[in-house]
């Protein structure tokens, strides 16, 4: 990703380069209306409904704002939003980069498979992804008499929220790196092997220092996602109020109880931690174009 | 130290790029390995790092068999040819590396790096460059540093991966001379890849030529250049025209044309070789050499080179003519005239493709 989004800035040079150029120049209304057209769009569904949601949020003052939030069930359902990507995050951490490691490193049978399942969660419905997990484990499931049997609960509570997060973060941190492993090859690791440098000093000194802002770009996506998830976390967290309701299903309880201005509020939280993603994500993009200069 | 390469064999699917190879290499010396792209000549220097395994073979350091050594354990210098900086550190830290990465026992102490590091980045005359990055360098520089980071943990041997290959004309040929002097300084037993005929020649003590994964000579580049072992050799150093014929008592014919009445103890089909400033344009139509038809003549400086198209026997084949600008031919030849070619030397190997044998 980091070589993707150098592209983006080597782009806006190159655009630069092309409007200078008589033989490139569209006229000035064809530019126009092209930047008319997507602006508008941009701002219809895009800017609009952002405004709307803490205009909503602020519409009965800030004192009804501040009781939303700081309400038990709000409070509880922030704690599980942040359990679920606290725990779902490093996992994907450790298991993207072991991944991308071993599919841009080794040759192994299975590999295209692998490829594959990676970009599972992307293409299948996330109901389904919850759906699955019902299946195995709620008391009607597989494992599900035997896991009553044993008093562990994972179905209509936490430890099922967090598989489901885990679930549809998947592909976040690997999708980021295999392109850039593939693209770096493995002549500095050769050379740093030459000067006698041992497998994780390789790894530590060499071939993480090159992924960094693309392994950071990753991990804030799949938090993002993590604490945005709606569908396959619904499936599995039965809803409970104070117990195994995250941000977004918090969210909807509250909107189909037509309280209207705490559903806005809550939603505003979900809203500004887009917001921040954004411009860490920026931020790192700026980061890693700089480093490609 | 002297590196020996024995019996080494090593296939890529059905492709052989080492086959059955027996090198040695004396210590102290500057070697050159030449050859075409896809000779096996890259494949060797990586299998003598380490970072290649043979199928089968041996390799010595110095006497010991190091086939199965870890390359972190072989004491080899390795430089590549696209450099293969590590782009996120300074060239100080590049240049440092090898040594930071020793087991803490001996390990030397910061201060002991750090004058360690300033001495190869004075030995390579880029000092005053340590704070910067591997992207803000010119590629000469580059490869400068990459010879220092390999120097610093005193190698062995030192291995370059056509170092050069990646460098502007200019720039190559200052490097090439830069490298020999520093040989001369360290007499550190090196091995460098090359394409280049030229760099081979000039830079290196001893050329050993390759071609489909074989040794076809061996010698100082004197030796390789003026008595050339295998048809190969003497068309892969420096231009040549080649003339393919049937040599008898009465000398080489070509078709009906005669290239050369003089003996050379070949019999039967034959390959038979001329350099271009060997070679005599003769203004007649009819006669003895080669009839050929001049298609351009081109002066540069001091030398005027003649580029010609073959005639009759020898109809669609092209040759070229070096003469010096100063002969009274240069100025008067033009395009389109038909001439014949006498060679003053030829250079004769039995044809292997006809004969059976090499």
């Amino acid at each position: 990703m980091a070589a993707i989004t150098a592209n983006l800035y080597a782009q806006h040079d190159r655009a630069a380069l092309l409007e200078s150029r008589q033989a490139t120049r569209e006229a000035r209304w064809v530019k126009y209306t092209i930047l008319g057209v997507a602006l508008t769009f941009f701002a219809i569904f895009l800017l609009l409904p952002l405004a709307v949601v803490f205009a909503e949020a602020l519409a009965k003052g800030w004192h009804t704002y501040l009781d939303a939030l700081v309400e038990p069930d709000a409070l509880s359902a922030v704690k599980l939003t942040l359990l679920a990507a606290v725990i779902s995050v490093p996992l994907n951490l450790v298991f993207g980069v072991a991944a991308a490691w071993a599919i841009t490193r080794f040759d192994f049978r299975g590999k295209q498979l692998l490829i594959t399942l990676i970009d599972l969660p992307f293409s299948v419905s996330p109901v389904v992804a919850g759906l699955i997990y019902v299946l195995v484990f709620s008391s009607h499931g597989w494992i599900g008499p035997w896991l009553l049997e044993h008093d562990i609960k994972v179905i209509f509570a936490v430890p099922g929220i967090v598989l489901a997060t885990v679930f549809v973060t998947v592909p976040f941190v690997a999708r980021e790196l295999i392109p850039l492993l593939q693209a770096q090859g493995r002549e500095e690791e050769e050379a740093a092997v030459v000067l006698g440098a041992r497998g994780w000093q390789v790894f530590w000194h060499v071939t993480l220092p090159n992924v960094r802002w693309a392994l950071l770009y990753g991990v804030i996506l799949s938090n993002a996602r993590a604490m945005g998830e709606f569908g396959a976390v619904s499936v599995v967290s039965g809803h409970i109020r104070g117990e195994t309701n995250t941000l977004p299903l918090h969210v909807e309880i509250l909107y189909n109880e037509y309280q209207f201005a705490a559903a806005f509020a809550v939603a505003s939280l979900l809203a500004l931690l887009a917001l921040v993603t954004l411009a860490v994500k920026s931020w790192i993009e700026w980061r890693a174009a700089q480093a490609h200069d | 130290m002297s590196i020996q390469v024995q019996n080494i064999h090593k296939a890529f699917g059905d492709f052989i790029a080492l086959d059955n190879l027996t090198l040695d290499f004396p210590s102290g010396e500057l070697v050159a390995l030449l050859g075409p792209s896809g000779c096996g000549k890259t494949t060797l220097l990586r299998v003598i790092a380490g970072l290649e395994q043979a199928d089968s073979g041996r390799v010595l350091l110095d006497g010991d068999d190091a086939s199965d050594t870890h390359v972190r354990e072989r004491q080899v210098g390795f430089v590549f040819q696209h450099y293969a900086l590590f782009r996120h550190m300074t060239v100080f830290d590049n240049v440092a590396f090898g040594l930071r990465m020793k087991p803490r026992s001996i390990r030397p102490s910061e201060a002991e790096i750090k004058r360690k590091v300033h001495e190869l980045l004075q030995l390579v005359q880029l000092d005053w460059l340590a704070d910067r990055f591997p992207a803000q360098l010119s590629g000469g520089q580059r490869q400068r540093i990459a010879l220092a980071r390999a120097l610093a943990v005193e190698p062995r041997v030192l291995l370059l991966d056509e170092p050069f290959g990646a460098l502007d004309a200019k720039v190559r040929k200052e490097l090439r001379r830069w490298l020999r002097r520093l040989h001369d300084e360290l007499h550190i037993t090196s091995i460098f890849v090359t394409h280049d005929q030229e760099e081979a020649l000039e830079v290196a003590d001893r050329v050993v030529l390759m071609n489909h994964g074989r040794v076809e000579q061996i010698g100082s580049p004197a030796e390789v250049y003026q008595q050339p072992a295998t048809p190969f050799v003497y068309g892969f150093l420096g231009a040549a025209n080649r003339f393919e014929g049937h040599s008898s008592a009465g000398g080489i014919a070509i078709g009906n044309a005669t290239l050369t009445a003089e003996q050379n103890g070949q019999h039967g089909e034959v390959i038979a070789f001329v350099r271009p400033h060997e070679l005599d344009i003769v203004r007649h139509e009819f006669g003895h050499g080669i009839p050929a038809r001049i298609s351009r003549v081109l002066t540069l400086g001091a030398l005027t080179r003649v580029e010609l198209e073959g005639r009759d026997d020898v109809a669609g084949q092209h040759f070229d003519v070096e003469l010096p600008a100063s002969h009274p031919l240069a100025g008067s030849l033009i395009a389109g005239e038909p001439v014949r070619l006498q060679p003053r030397s030829v250079r004769v190997f039995a044809n292997p493709e006809t004969a059976g044998a090499a």
